[in-house]
């Protein structure tokens, strides 16, 4: 594995054990899920215990230690979103995608997940794909708008 | 201002500055019982039965003794109707996820709490924290530490520092609060994981036992 992007991740941060979360977050941005490898390299360079790591990065959801897909869709499912029909644009979210919420495709295309709200309420159903939120949606235009995918 | 002066349950009591109310009152030789407590380890104020009243400025606060400084003029009731309840409540919760624990059954026996009152979940960690501190702070070595979150959460020893650090250490074992074969279990399964011939033979056992 190439460790020369985390390195500077960890340099950005002059090594400073107190800025672990977001050195994380720069890492889950940057590989889009936290490899063993890289937990290990900034364990040892903020000198931070490798079960601190472990904990922080299982605490909070924006960290991945399982691979993410290049493109990640938050489906709102939230009371707003359902009774719009959230449900609906999930099972074609799913349909196209071929994945369930919490999985990664295998090409590591997509990740889906379900999210309970997105504070856009008025917009819903509201789905967001890498961090852009798609709002007042219907099942064929979220078809349409996850073709333009690479 | 090296010395505090507070009164517990009407008791004059005396201590320095930067001791919290549960120092105070085990000075004064009066009893609140704990769990997460342990006197090397930093306070925890995990297992919340060290809840008592501390009446400061005309306001009561229901606070936990042993993560609460002692301050001039505080006044602690250690017992009280309404601490009595939430110490069997807690007892109660905690014994459904630990039945066999000797330390919660001596206090649900003081605070007549019903150990069949919820249904049981025994997870045999009440996430105490006490093997995960004492590895961390006594021991400095770190291998045992939290997991997730929530009710997901749990303790986990990561298997390459275990293989190495606790054969001859396994201090954290009997400092538990539940049984004290937990945290034993915990760590073979972490060994487990490091080893394919083993993983073989754990997988043979659940496919038997299932």
């Amino acid at each position: 594995m190439d460790t020369t992007n985390i390195s500077a991740i960890i340099d950005k941060y002059n090594g400073e054990a107190s800025a672990l979360i977001q050195i994380l977050l720069d890492i889950q941005n940057d590989l889009h899920w936290l490899p063993r490898e890289a937990l290990e390299l900034v364990s040892e360079r903020l000198g931070v215990p490798m079960s601190r790591i472990q904990h922080t990065a299982t605490f909070y959801k924006a960290f991945s230690l399982v691979p993410k897909g290049r493109h990640e869709i938050n489906v709102c499912v939230g009371t707003a979103c359902h009774v719009r029909g959230a449900n609906r644009v999930l099972e074609v979210v799913q349909n196209i995608t071929g994945i369930q919420p919490g999985e990664t495709d295998a090409d590591l295309k997509f990740s889906l997940e379900t999210v309970n709200c997105l504070g856009c309420c008025a917009l819903g159903p509201v789905m967001e794909i890498d961090e852009q939120h798609l709002g007042k949606l219907a099942p064929a235009m979220a078809a349409d708008l996850l073709k333009g995918y690479q | 201002m090296s010395e505090i002066r507070l009164k517990i349950d009407g008791k004059e009591v005396t201590v320095e500055a930067g001791k919290t109310i549960l120092d105070a009152a085990r000075k004064a030789g009066i009893d609140i019982p704990t769990v997460c407590h342990h006197e090397k380890l930093e306070s925890f104020g995990g297992c919340r039965l060290c809840t008592v009243e501390a009446e400061s400025g005309g306001r009561t606060n229901l606070v936990a003794a042993c993560i609460y400084p002692a301050a001039n003029d505080l006044v602690v009731w250690t017992r009280s109707p309404q601490i009595d309840k939430i110490r069997k409540v807690l007892t109660e919760q905690l014994l459904a996820y630990a039945p066999e624990s000797e330390v919660l059954k001596a206090i649900a026996e003081d605070y007549h709490a019903d150990k069949d009152r919820f249904p049981k979940e025994p997870s045999f960690c009440i996430l105490c924290g006490l093997c995960v501190r004492y590895c961390a702070e006594v021991k400095k070595k770190n291998v045992v530490g939290f997991l997730d979150r929530g009710p997901c959460r749990e303790i986990n020893f990561i298997p390459e520092l275990a293989a190495v650090e606790c054969w001859d250490c396994k201090e954290c074992f009997p400092l538990c609060p539940t049984s004290a074969l937990q945290a034993a279990f915990v760590l073979t399964e972490a060994l487990i994981s490091l080893s394919p011939s083993l993983q073989k033979i754990d997988t043979r056992a659940k496919t038997a036992s299932a």
